[in-house]
């Protein structure tokens, strides 16, 4: 117990904590910022559609307060170490997924989220990865699109085979 | 009509062949799915719902009950062969179970569980059939201040009650509450917190930020954190029970029933207690307690079953109250509503077939499940095996493709990517994520009660303690909140940070 406790003394106060307190400021004040500025209209009850907003950024703030107390305490637990550079691969996966699906198509876009993962988890190279996965997106594709009639983006290579 | 009346009619319905097929496929993907490591009952769920759009509701919905059977099933399954803790609901399975496949007896501990599960699910779903009318019953005398109070006990417990920190739990609720604002606001018309973006105009879908929380942020967190990883135990010898296996088994599977089904029919978070309690009980009872923490088959026998009940419970405060107490429940609540279905006494009125025909082919369901999984178990098995990284490839590949096929707007993939790190956020600092789903669809919902109990009392604020219930409800909200921040701070939160349970 006395090592736990020199562990947490070391780490105070928790800066990330303090970060996710100012973040939790910034969303209280940025809710509050925002119902204000649209005007609460002429507003014949009481409880109108304002209301709920302030209530819900004074709570923000409170919980914002809260978290400090609790990072100067180190009440917050211990956290492993993180890797980067997989968090980077799948995020770049998604964005490029996001940027490329209208143009390119879902088989292509998907397959380039798909590769990105398993390099994330360190599988590889990509030039192996990348086919896989537009096969497997494009399949996917077939099964939902033309199975199931759902509204998957079609691109140069849906439009070749179909 | 009685409720035998009502269920036999039901039952007509869930037996046409169509329906049989669509609860066929449900349990199947649902079992498939459920039991990817790391892929819980709630993400089955979301990860399923697309596959459902374009059916009509009635089949649709059918199809999503032997999901959710097939995802707690698969769940269970997990946990015994690859001792996975804090997955899910069935962490507890994962401590009997586990050690149970570790010596061998792995067959045993899945038949077990199975059995069980279908001994609870099948006295639970008809626990829920008698249940069900009785509060539809009782619902339809309460008013807005009523609902409010029950939505505001639902927050507390899902939120505060349980997991290691009081702060943190209110903290994701509110990220769930302050997130449901988004759009426009029902009453009227008027554009919250859009800032301009038409895109957000509808709000945040449920859909989108289930999967992104727990698809997203749990990819980006395992990625990040290279874990060790759980070594799956093969099953060696029989997979049947053996005639002392089913003696000491059947009446854990009763007793667990009994604790979990009402647990989770309450309206109130807090499902996987009965899994907890039903452990402790079943040790206290066991004949051989120094078999426990080494494979005790009444340690899987029981909570399994609880496990199970509570899943049925838990559709009474969904379906009668339109109250979702979990995460699973919350996406459940969404799925109703892409077909404009509101759950709550007024459905039993208005679509009563709809109502039996769901809660029949959850019996329908089970019984698959059963004749399914202890043939199969080999190919769920084969499942477990898939390597991490293609296993998590294709499981944003699907999480995306739920996305796109809801929504195919660059916006909504950037909401599911943002979500996605926000998941991880919280994950990394030990936030609960189920309070966040249930907030974003429960909050709006308890706006418009207060709002309306508030329009009836010309805006006077005791109408909201006006009658018995209400202040009842109230007061163990408060307590739901005080109670754990007062044993917390006495130092006894650890048994309140092992109750609290990563998902549903």
């Amino acid at each position: 117990m006395s090592l736990d406790n020199q562990q947490q003394e070391r780490r105070r106060p928790d800066w990330a904590a303090l970060v996710i307190a100012a973040l939790l400021m910034a969303v209280s004040v940025v809710i509050a910022w925002s119902t204000a500025s649209h005007g609460a209209g002429a507003s014949y009850a009481r409880v109108g559609p304002t209301t709920f907003p302030y209530v819900i950024a004074v709570a923000f703030f409170g919980l914002s307060i809260w978290t400090v107390f609790e990072a100067f305490r180190g009440d917050f637990p211990e956290r492993e170490k993180q890797e980067i550079s997989p968090i980077l691969w799948i995020v770049g996966g998604l964005a490029a997924q996001m940027l490329l699906l209208k143009a390119a198509g879902f088989s292509i876009a998907t397959g380039l989220l798909f590769a990105a993962t398993a390099r994330a988890f360190g599988r590889g190279p990509l030039w192996k990865t990348i086919p896989i996965g537009i096969v497997l997106s494009f399949v996917v594709w077939v099964i939902f699109a033309k199975g199931l009639q759902l509204s998957l983006p079609a691109g140069p290579l849906e439009h070749l085979l179909f | 009509m009685d409720t035998f009346g009502l269920l036999a009619q039901g039952l007509l319905t869930a037996l046409e062949p169509m329906n049989m097929l669509y609860a066929l496929i449900g349990v199947t993907l649902g079992t498939a799915v459920g039991v990817l490591p790391g892929i819980g009952p709630a993400l089955t769920v979301a990860l399923l719902l697309p596959v459902t759009y374009k059916l009509d509701p009635a089949g649709s919905l059918i199809m999503f009950a032997g999901i959710y059977y097939g995802g707690m099933y698969g769940g269970s399954t997990t946990s015994i062969l690859l001792n996975t803790p804090g997955e899910s609901a069935s962490i507890v399975t994962a401590l009997e179970g586990n050690k149970m496949a570790r010596a061998g007896r792995g067959g045993p501990a899945l038949a077990t569980a199975a059995i069980g599960s279908f001994v609870a699910g099948l006295i639970a779903t008809i626990g829920l059939a008698f249940v069900a009318p009785t509060v539809v019953k009782m619902a339809l005398s309460f008013g807005p201040a009523e609902y409010f109070a029950l939505m505001i006990l639902a927050f507390m417990t899902v939120s505060a009650a349980f997991g290691d920190s009081t702060l943190r739990g209110l903290t994701a609720l509110f990220i769930g509450l302050g997130l449901g604002l988004i759009g426009i606001d029902l009453q009227t018309g008027q554009a919250r917190l859009a800032f301009g973006i038409p895109d957000l105009l509808d709000g945040i879908e449920v859909t989108t930020l289930a999967v992104a929380l727990f698809a997203v942020g749990e990819a980006l967190s395992v990625a990040a954190s290279k874990g060790g990883d759980s070594t799956i135990q093969a099953i060696k010898g029989s997979v049947w029970m053996t005639r002392e296996d089913w003696r000491r088994s059947w009446k854990p599977w009763l007793r667990g029933t009994a604790i979990g089904f009402p647990i989770g029919a309450m309206p109130a978070g807090g499902a996987e207690i009965g899994t907890f309690l039903s452990y402790s009980v079943e040790k206290n009872l066991a004949q051989k307690p120094e078999e426990f923490g080494h494979g005790a088959i009444e340690g899987v026998a029981g909570p399994e079953a609880a496990n199970n009940a509570s899943a049925a419970g838990t559709l009474v405060p969904l379906l009668t109250l339109g109250l979702p107490t979990t995460a699973t429940a919350a996406i459940m609540l969404a799925g109703f509503q892409q077909f404009g279905l509101q759950p709550g006494p007024l459905l039993f009125a208005t679509n009563p077939q709809l109502v039996w025909g769901l809660i029949a082919s959850l019996l329908v369901a089970n019984l698959m499940l059963l004749v399914l999984n202890l043939p199969l178990i080999g190919v769920w098995v084969r499942l477990l095996t898939i390597p991490l990284p293609w296993l998590y490839s294709g499981i944003l590949l699907f999480a995306t493709l739920g996305t796109i096929g809801a929504n195919p707007s660059t916006f909504e993939l950037g909401m599911l990517l943002a979500f996605g790190l926000l998941g991880y956020g919280l994950r990394r600092f030990g936030y609960p994520i189920a309070p966040v789903v249930v907030g974003l669809i429960l909050g709006p919902m308890a706006e418009q009660q207060l709002r309306r109990a508030l329009a009836i009392s010309q805006g006077d604020p005791m109408i909201l303690v006006h009658s018995p219930i209400a202040i009842v409800l109230l007061l163990l909200a408060a307590t739901a909140v005080l109670l754990p921040l007062y044993l917390r701070a006495r130092g006894r939160g650890k048994v309140l940070a092992q109750l609290g349970a990563n998902e549903d």
